[in-house]
């Protein structure tokens, strides 16, 4: 029989961690089942809101970036190249805000049972993650339509990219989400956050627009993702590793702040929340 | 004090645990991050000192084992520290200091029903509750059909629960509840909802869990007709420490020896205290609706009947209702207006305001004067708790023998 030691906490591990949540992966996946059968059982039109939601956002970002203010596209037709981006980062911001507020949102289970807290924010990136699949199935018609032809590589970018996703909305969400626990004015705050990091995010413009300022953009790893997944995804431009490793590195750096910061938090959470 | 029931090992073993809470952190619930950052640095100095300051130990020392297969209850008043307690073996919150080894599967009910969720269906709410309490899927599916029949819900099981009322979304939580199958099986005051008979029902099936299959049981209730029934062992409480360790019978005797609560008292007129003028025959605790209470939280207004006999005629009467708080310090008076009576029954009712009582054990005195001329006071005729009304949880004290609701004015 295991035998459990309760004590102040002081130490914490990552593979711990991870061996935790591995065994409380029943909860991780009825918590994600949850959201999404509520969020699918909520709208009447269920499923199709996944779509509906970025192809309007395309339909409109085209007619008035594209159409009107002639953004340039690095002569990729604009609806593609804009949905590529808003797939990314809606993908991105989603998670982002449900990540930011699920400790709050989640607090009558919080201080009631126990299980390890970080499997409230990953069920989050992961329901948003389903939304993101559905929504990709617009992008494979977009791509057949448009006849591109995918890098074959893109098998394996894809998935770095969706993991420097994932470690980008975690490290920021982790931060914004402890914080938001203790001060409750931050959700106000992160709606703006969101907005203006859309706008140093090339979701609407390429980022060869910013010529040799856009070194600075690939601080963001959302940058990197959206770049690559554009040159992969519609094969018209070599991919640039290095951006993709520029990306990954940012979003360790922001996961291991937000981890960390999450951690020596989460003790106080039940107390406070 | 250890006080184990056999020679086996004991299957938690509670060392030396304490807790601290930080008031600040409980008292100011949300805190802005604008206030915090201008606090900080306005006046840099205060707010250390404040964190520093504003500490509260809801436990300090709390030791005692627990051997497999035992069901100990665990009593104490308001603030004695059983939910810290149960928190912190649930792991709900970590201990400021000391230790606990716990050698088996634990499943904690601090409350039933957790993580319900309105707009799933009864059978989709039984698979997430179970989840949440840390059943495995596999498990659950096998004792879905129990759980649904034990539920009596089962004609609304694939119906939103939204839809259902209280009552039905209470047995279902209890159901999955009961069907839980760990080693230790921890519960908090979760009986205090539900019917009667349903709350009978559980009990004896919790009753059973313990009996049959050896299973470890600890039960906080302020329910002494349960906690007796369940347990062999209880654990007394008081001010965050152990003040009391054995018999259920015994600690039950002893908490309420200290704790007797008097929300009525009745005499005959032979027996009646008072004098030859005027006696008190009743004095009643009861809701703004005339109803009997035996509950009073600070946000629960109440008033006090009392039932005097005059046997004078033409005699100018008044009436005192006294309240005492913890050591005999004298809170507050009331006083009613005189009034010439004649011989026979006199019924005199005094409202006493919500947010008024502090958090504390009061016990009411009767007092009567005729004509302008104190006649007695009968001391103890009404002992109450009160409990916190406000935010849940509070975990603070206020100083103070009230603790009157005011305005306040800022400018």
């Amino acid at each position: 029989m295991n035998t459990l030691i309760i004590k102040p906490k002081k130490t914490f591990s990552f593979v711990g961690d991870l061996k935790e949540i591995w065994e409380y992966r029943g909860l991780l996946y009825f918590l994600t089942w949850r959201d999404l059968k509520v969020r699918y059982k909520q709208t009447a039109v269920g499923v199709a809101w996944v779509i509906f939601q970025p192809v309007v956002t395309m339909v409109v970002f085209n007619v008035f970036f594209g159409k009107f203010l002639k953004t340039p596209s690095d002569g990729i037709p604009y609806p593609i190249f804009v949905y590529t981006g808003l797939l990314f980062w809606q993908f991105f911001s989603q998670s982002l805000s449900d990540v930011s507020g699920s400790l709050v949102n989640n607090k009558n289970i919080i201080t009631k049972i126990y299980f390890p807290r970080l499997i409230i924010p990953i069920s989050n990136v992961v329901t948003a993650f389903v939304d993101f699949l559905v929504a990709s199935l617009v992008l494979a018609g977009l791509i057949i339509y448009y006849h591109y032809t995918p890098h074959l590589i893109g098998l394996v970018i894809l998935p770095i990219l969706v993991i420097i996703t994932f470690l980008a909305i975690l490290g920021l969400g982790l931060l914004f989400a402890s914080v938001n626990v203790k001060y409750r004015d931050v959700k106000y705050v992160i709606p703006f956050f969101i907005q203006i990091l859309m706008f140093v995010t090339p979701v609407i413009y390429p980022a060869s627009l910013l010529g040799k300022y856009s070194k600075i953009l690939a601080l963001n790893p959302m940058t990197g993702v959206i770049s690559t997944a554009r040159a992969t995804l519609l094969g018209t431009a070599p991919i640039n590793w290095a951006l993709v490793l520029a990306s990954l590195i940012a979003a360790l750096v922001f996961f291991a702040i937000g981890y960390v910061y999450f951690k020596k938090t989460e003790k106080y959470f039940a107390d406070i929340v | 004090m250890v006080r184990g029931q056999s020679t086996m090992e004991p299957i938690i073993e509670i060392k030396n645990i304490s807790k601290k809470y930080k008031i600040g952190s409980r008292q100011e619930r949300y805190m802005t991050l604008r206030d915090g950052l201008v606090k900080f640095f306005l006046h840099p100095v205060a707010a250390i000192k404040a964190l520093k300051k504003n500490e509260f130990w809801a436990l300090s020392g709390i030791s005692f084992a627990i051997a497999k297969g035992e069901a100990v209850g665990i009593i104490g008043a308001n603030g004695a520290g059983k939910s810290t307690l149960l928190k912190i073996l649930s792991r709900i919150t970590p201990p400021t200091e000391g230790e606990i080894k716990i050698s088996g599967r634990v499943s904690s009910l601090l409350e039933v029903g957790t993580g319900f969720n309105p707009e799933l269906t009864g059978r989709e709410n039984i698979m997430l509750n179970g989840a949440i309490l840390g059943m495995r899927k596999k498990e659950i599916e096998a004792k879905m059909e129990s759980i649904i029949e034990f539920s009596g819900v089962d004609k609304f099981i694939d119906t939103p629960i939204k839809h259902y009322s209280s009552g039905m979304s209470v047995r279902l939580a209890f159901s999955i509840a009961a069907h839980l199958d760990p080693d230790i099986l921890i519960v908090d005051e979760v009986l205090a909802v539900g019917d009667a008979e349903f709350q009978k029902k559980c009990l004896g099936k919790m009753d059973e869990v313990v009996k049959k299959s050896g299973r470890t049981i600890i039960f906080v209730s302020h329910n002494m007709d349960a906690v007796e029934s369940l347990c062999d062992r209880v654990v007394l409480l008081k001010g965050g420490r152990v003040i009391g360790d054995g018999k259920a019978d015994e600690m039950i005797e002893k908490y309420l020896g200290e704790n007797r609560n008097f929300f009525e008292k009745k005499w005959d007129e032979n027996s009646a205290p008072g004098n030859e003028k005027v006696k008190l025959l009743k004095a009643d605790l009861l809701s703004r609706e005339n109803q009997p209470l035996s509950y009073i939280s600070t946000a629960t207004p109440f008033r006090i009947k009392l039932e005097f006999m005059n046997y004078a005629d033409s005699i100018d009467l008044g009436f005192h209702v006294r309240f005492f708080s913890e050591d005999n310090i004298i809170a507050f008076n009331s006083v009613s207006p005189q009034k010439k009576y004649n011989r026979g029954l006199i019924t005199a009712i005094c409202d006493i305001p919500a947010d008024l009582l502090n958090t504390k054990k009061y016990q009411v005195a009767v007092a009567a004067r005729a004509d302008y001329a104190p006649l007695y006071q009968i001391p103890e005729v009404l002992v109450f708790d009160v409990a916190e009304g406000g935010a849940e949880g509070l975990a603070i004290k206020f100083p103070g023998a009230v603790r009157p609701k005011l305005n306040w004015e800022i400018s």
